[in-house]
C-alpha cells in the first residue's frame, strides 16, 4: 500500500505548488520540491537491503477489476535502481535548479511540471500493469512536452516540445497496440504472468508484431536512430530539465521497458538483432555526430544517444542468454545484461554531472558555444574539476567508473561476436569493431568538452559576463554525481552485490538459480583484449582530437538536406497543408451543411443498419393500446412542430419548441416515469431560457432566401431523419438480441440500500458513468466560460514570437 | 430596461424558498424515491435563474457572493474524490457503501457515501448551468 502511495505523493505535490506558490511568495517553492524528492528516495532506499535478499514488494489496489485492469506497484532489483535514480537525480537537480532559475521565472509551474513527471516515471518503473505503465508512459511524455516548452515564448522551445511529443506519443501509441496483442495472446495485463505464459505463445502470429510495436515504443523514448532526432531539439528546455529528464531517467524509460520484457521476447532471434543493431548503430551514429556540435548541450544530446545505444545494446546481447534455456552457457551472455544495468547508472552518475557544468557554465557566462569559450580553466577551477571527472568517465578513462563498464562493454562484445548462433558467425564480428570505432569518437568529443571549454585562449569578448565559480549552491549538485563517479571506481562491487545482482534476476527469472552477474575489476591482466582496446581507443582518439580539423570534411558527406530532420519537418508541413485543405473543403461555416453532414450520416448508417439487419419488419401487435390522453398530447406535439416552421418571429419559434419538451415530459408522467418527468420540465425550463438568452445576441429573424434544390434537398433529408427515427422507436421492441440484465438491477435495496432503482444504477452500480460525465459537464461549461470571458488580448501576440 | 414589476418580484420572493426547498428535498429523497443529485442540482439552478430573470444579475451576485465556476469545480472534485475514496478501504475504485445508524431527532437513518458523490453531482450541475448562463448573458 505504501508503495502505491509513493507514487502518488509526486502528483499531491504537484497538485500543492501552485498553493503553496501563490499563498507563500516570500518562500522558494524547490525546497518544499526536494523535500518531497528526498523523503521518497530514503523511503526506497530502505528497501535496498530486502530487495538485495531476493523479496519483491508487491501491493495492488483494485482499480477496474472487471478487466483486469489493477494498479499494481511492483518493487524488485529493476524496477528499485531505476526508482533510486529518479529520486535521487530527481533531488540533485532540484537542489541545483533552486540555484540555477532566477526567481522570476514562473517557478510555480516549472516545480509542478518537474513533480508531476516524477510521480509519471516512478509510476513507469513500479507498475506492474501494463494498461498503467502505458497512462504513467504517456504522463512523461506530457511532462516532458510542458518542460520543454517552459520557455514558451521563444519559438525553438515550442517546436523542439512539439517534435519530441509527436515522436515519443506515436512510439507510446504503437506500445499500446502491441500491449493489447500481448494481452489478447495471453488474458492478462500484469507483465509478470505474462512472463509465466509467454513460452505457449512464441509460436502465436501476433509474437513477432507485438514485439515489434512495444520495441518502437522503446526506442522512440530513448531516442535510439532514427527516432533519435527529438532529444537535441529537446535542449530547448532549462538545463536542469535536461539533467534530469533527457538524460538520467526519462530517456532511460525505454531501456527500461526493454529490459523489462527481455524474458518475453528475449531469446528470439529477432529481439537480439533489433535491440543490439539499433542500439550499436545508434552507438555509433550518436558519438560520430556528437564531433560536429558547436553547442555544448547539443554536444551532450548526441552523447547521450550514443550512450543510450550502447546500453541498448548491451541488453540486446544479454538477451541472446535466453535462447538456450538454462545452461552454463547461457549464464556466461548475462554478463552483457550485467554491464549494461552498471552502466545505466554510471551514465547517470557523469552525464548528469556533465549537464550540470555545461549549465553552470551557460549561467556565468552567456554562452555555451565552444568557438567562443575556452580557458576558464583558472576562472572556474572547481567547474573544470567537475567537468573533466565526468568527461573522462564518460570518455571510459581509469580511475573513473566509466572505464569499469566501457570494459565490460568491450568484453561482451566479444563474446558475443564469437558466438555460433543467430548467424552471428557471418556479422558477429561487426559488433565488436563498431564498439570500438564509436568509442574513438567518444574519446574525441569527451576531450572537446573539457579542453576547448577551459583550455586555450580566454577571450571576454566573446563571451556576456565575464566567468566566474557559481554560488556555491550549484556547485553542490555536480559536486555529489561527481564523486560517485569516482567512487563507484573504487568500490564497484557494492553497487553491483546490492542494487545489479537482484536486477539480475528480475530480468532473468528462469536462471535465477544460477549466480547471476561477475565481480567487477578494474584489471584483467596484461593479455586481455579490453585493455589493448582501450588502450587503441585512447591512442587514435588523441591523434583524431589533435589532427580534427584535417578530417572534419568528413561530415560534409552528409548534408543536411538528406538528415532525418529535414524529413520531419517535411512529413509535418506536408500533413498541416493536406488537412487544412482537406478541412477547409467540407468546413464551409454554414450552419445547413453541418446539419446536412450530421443528418446524412445518421441516415445512412442508422437506415443502412436497419435495411441490413433486417429490423424494419417489425411486430406492433403486442404494444400496449393508445389512450385518448396519449392521443391529445400527440397532436398537439405534432401541430407544435409543424407550426414552428410558419412562426414568423424568433421568440415564437423557442416557446413553441419548448411545447414539445414540455410535452414529452407530459408523456413521462402518464407513463408514471416520476423521475424521468421532473428532470424533462426542468431541464427544458433551463433550457427555454438558455435560449432567452441567446436571443439577444442573435441578428434579426428574416425569411431564408433558399434556392429550390437546397430547399428539396433539406425536405428529403427532414422526412428521410424522421422516418429512421419512427422505425427505430417501434422496432426497439422486438429483436431481444441479449439477455435483459435487469434482474440485477432489482435488488438494488440489497445491494445498494436504495429503493430507486434509476438512483442506485446512476449513483453505485454504473457510478463511473456518472463521474465522468459530471467532469465533462464541467470541461463544457469551463469551455463555454473560456470561450466567452477570456479573449485574446492584443498586446500578448508579439509575446509568443521570440 | 427597467420594468417595474413589483407582483413578479414580490412572488418571486417567495416562490425562490419554496423551489430551495424542493430542491433540498429532491435531492435528499433520491435514494428511496424520485429526485437525486442531478435533479436537486437542475432546480437548485432555476432557482437562481429565477433570480437572475426577476434582479438583475448585479444584485443577485451581490446577495450571493460565490464563484460559480468553484463551486463546480469542487464538485467534480467530490465526485471524483469519492471515488479515489474507496481506494483507501481497499476496496475497488468508486464503491459506495451505506449503513444505518441511530441518529438522536431521526431514529433510524441510513447514511451512504452516495450521499457524497451525488452532492458533487448537484454541485456540478448548479455551478455549471449559472456560470453558462451567466457568461453569455454577461457577454454584452
Amino acid at each position: 500500500m505504501t508503495l502505491n502511495i509513493a507514487i502518488i505523493i509526486p502528483f499531491i505535490a504537484a497538485a500543492l505548488i501552485p498553493l503553496i506558490y501563490k499563498k507563500i511568495p516570500k518562500f522558494h517553492i524547490g525546497w518544499f520540491a526536494i523535500i518531497v524528492s528526498v523523503v521518497l528516495f530514503i523511503y526506497l532506499a530502505r528497501y535496498i537491503p530486502s530487495i538485495a535478499n531476493g523479496n519483491v514488494i508487491e501491493n495492488t489496489v483494485h482499480w477496474i477489476p472487471a478487466y483486469g485492469i489493477n494498479f499494481t506497484a511492483y518493487l524488485d532489483g529493476l524496477s528499485l535502481i531505476l526508482a533510486l535514480l529518479i529520486t535521487g537525480v530527481g533531488s540533485l537537480v532540484i537542489l541545483y535548479s533552486i540555484f540555477y532559475l532566477s526567481s522570476k521565472e514562473s517557478l510555480g509551474h516549472f516545480y509542478t511540471y518537474l513533480m508531476l513527471f516524477m510521480g509519471a516515471m516512478l509510476g513507469v518503473v513500479l507498475s506492474d500493469n501494463m494498461m498503467v505503465l502505458y497512462v504513467f508512459w504517456e504522463l512523461t511524455s506530457i511532462s516532458s512536452f510542458l518542460l520543454i516548452a517552459f520557455w514558451y515564448q521563444r519559438k525553438r522551445s515550442r517546436d523542439g516540445a512539439r517534435k519530441s511529443l509527436l515522436i515519443t506519443v506515436a512510439g507510446g501509441f504503437a506500445m499500446l497496440v502491441g500491449f493489447i496483442m500481448i494481452y489478447s495472446m495471453t488474458g492478462t495485463w500484469s507483465i509478470r504472468e505474462v512472463i509465466g505464459l509467454v513460452s505457449e505463445f512464441s509460436n502465436h502470429a501476433l509474437f513477432i508484431p507485438a514485439m515489434i510495436l512495444v520495441l518502437l515504443g522503446a526506442f522512440t523514448k530513448s531516442a535510439q536512430f532514427p527516432f533519435h532526432i527529438w532529444l537535441p531539439d529537446a535542449m530547448e528546455a532549462p538545463t536542469p530539465v535536461s539533467a534530469y529528464l533527457h538524460s538520467a531517467t526519462m530517456v532511460k524509460a525505454g531501456i527500461y521497458l526493454v529490459a523489462r520484457f527481455t524474458p518475453i521476447f528475449g531469446g528470439e532471434v529477432s529481439w537480439f538483432w533489433l535491440v543490439t543493431g539499433v542500439g550499436i548503430f545508434t552507438l555509433f551514429w550518436g558519438s560520430f555526430n556528437a564531433v560536429r556540435q558547436t553547442d555544448l548541450k547539443a554536444l551532450l544530446a548526441y552523447s547521450t544517444i550514443s550512450q543510450l545505444g550502447m546500453i541498448m545494446s548491451m541488453f540486446g546481447m544479454g538477451s541472446a542468454a535466453l535462447h538456450f534455456g538454462y545452461t552454463v552457457e547461457s549464464t556466461f551472455y548475462t554478463q552483457a545484461t550485467f554491464a549494461a544495468l552498471f552502466h545505466l547508472v554510471n551514465h547517470s552518475t557523469f552525464k548528469g554531472a556533465l549537464f550540470m557544468v555545461v549549465g553552470i557554465v551557460d549561467h556565468e557566462v552567456g554562452t555555451r558555444d565552444i568557438r567562443r569559450l575556452g580557458g576558464l580553466i583558472t576562472l572556474m577551477p572547481i567547474t573544470f574539476t567537475f567537468a573533466t571527472i565526468g568527461s573522462f568517465s564518460m570518455a571510459g578513462l581509469p580511475l573513473f567508473n566509466g572505464f569499469l563498464s566501457k570494459e565490460m562493454f568491450f568484453t561482451a562484445a566479444l563474446n558475443i561476436s564469437e558466438a555460433g548462433f543467430f548467424s552471428l558467425d557471418t556479422w558477429g564480428v561487426l559488433i565488436p569493431i563498431i564498439a570500438w570505432v564509436a568509442s574513438i569518437f567518444t574519446f574525441v568529443y569527451s576531450m572537446i568538452i573539457v579542453f576547448q571549454t577551459f583550455l586555450g585562449p580566454y577571450q571576454e569578448e566573446k563571451l556576456e559576463h565575464p566567468a566566474h565559480e557559481p554560488p556555491i549552491g550549484m556547485l553542490v549538485a555536480p559536486g555529489i554525481l561527481a564523486l560517485l563517479v569516482v567512487g563507484l571506481f573504487f568500490v564497484p562491487n557494492l553497487l553491483g552485490d546490492y542494487l545489479l545482482r537482484p536486477a539480475m534476476a528480475s530480468i532473468f527469472p528462469t536462471l535465477s538459480g544460477e549466480e547471476l552477474g561477475v565481480p567487477i575489476y578494474a584489471w584483467h591482466g596484461w593479455e586481455s583484449p579490453e585493455l589493448w582496446m582501450t588502450v587503441g581507443v585512447v591512442i587514435i582518439g588523441a591523434l583524431l582530437y589533435i589532427y580534427r580539423k584535417y578530417w572534419t570534411g568528413v561530415y560534409r558527406l552528409f548534408p543536411e538536406k538528406w538528415s532525418f530532420n529535414v524529413f520531419y519537418s517535411f512529413i509535418l508541413d506536408w500533413m498541416e497543408e493536406r488537412s487544412t485543405a482537406i478541412t477547409n473543403n467540407y468546413m464551409t461555416g454554414y450552419l445547413r451543411d453541418y446539419l446536412v453532414y450530421i443528418y446524412l450520416f445518421f441516415i445512412v448508417a442508422i437506415g443502412g443498419t436497419i435495411l441490413y439487419t433486417g429490423a424494419y419488419s417489425f411486430d406492433i401487435s403486442g404494444n400496449a393500446p393508445i389512450t385518448t390522453f396519449e392521443a391529445i398530447i400527440a397532436i398537439v406535439m405534432m401541430i407544435a412542430a409543424i407550426s414552428i416552421l410558419f412562426a414568423k418571429s424568433r421568440l415564437t419559434a423557442i416557446l413553441i419548441n419548448s411545447i414539445l419538451g414540455f410535452g414529452v415530459a407530459a408523456f413521462f408522467v402518464l407513463f408514471r416515469a416520476p423521475d424521468l418527468a421532473l428532470t424533462q420540465l426542468i431541464v427544458e425550463t433551463v433550457t427555454t431560457v438558455l435560449f432567452l438568452v441567446a436571443y439577444y445576441f442573435l441578428p434579426e429573424w428574416q425569411k431564408e432566401d433558399v434556392p429550390r434544390r437546397s430547399r428539396n434537398v433539406n425536405i428529403v433529408i427532414s422526412i428521410l431523419v424522421g422516418v429512421v427515427f419512427t422505425v427505430i422507436a417501434l422496432a426497439v421492441q422486438n429483436g431481444r438480441l441479449f439477455e435483459t440484465i435487469s434482474g440485477y438491477f432489482e435488488n438494488s435495496y440489497e445491494l445498494a440500500g436504495g429503493k430507486n432503482i434509476v438512483n442506485a444504477i446512476l449513483g453505485d452500480f454504473r457510478a463511473f458513468d456518472t463521474m465522468l460525465e459530471v467532469v465533462v459537464l464541467l470541461i463544457a461549461g469551463i469551455g463555454v466560460y473560456t470561450f466567452i470571458k477570456l479573449k485574446a488580448k492584443k498586446e500578448d501576440e508579439h509575446f509568443e514570437d521570440q | 430596461m427597467k420594468i417595474n414589476n413589483v407582483i413578479l418580484r414580490t412572488v418571486a420572493k417567495i416562490v425562490v424558498f419554496i423551489i430551495l426547498t424542493l430542491a433540498t428535498y429532491l435531492f435528499l429523497a433520491g435514494h428511496n424515491s424520485p429526485g437525486g443529485g442531478f435533479i436537486g442540482g437542475l432546480v437548485l439552478a432555476s432557482a437562481l435563474v429565477l433570480l437572475f430573470i426577476v434582479y438583475d444579475i448585479e444584485t443577485v451576485q451581490k446577495a450571493i457572493p460565490v464563484d460559480f465556476k468553484k463551486v463546480a469545480a469542487f464538485g467534480a472534485f467530490l465526485s471524483v474524490g469519492t471515488g479515489f475514496g474507496a481506494l483507501i478501504f481497499d476496496v475497488p475504485f468508486l464503491s459506495q457503501s451505506f449503513a444505518y445508524f441511530n441518529l438522536p431527532f431521526f431514529g433510524e437513518t441510513e447514511l451512504t457515501t452516495v450521499t457524497i458523490f451525488e452532492a458533487g453531482v448537484a454541485l456540478v450541475v448548479v455551478g455549471v448551468v449559472v456560470t453558462i448562463i451567466l457568461s453569455i448573458s454577461e457577454d454584452v
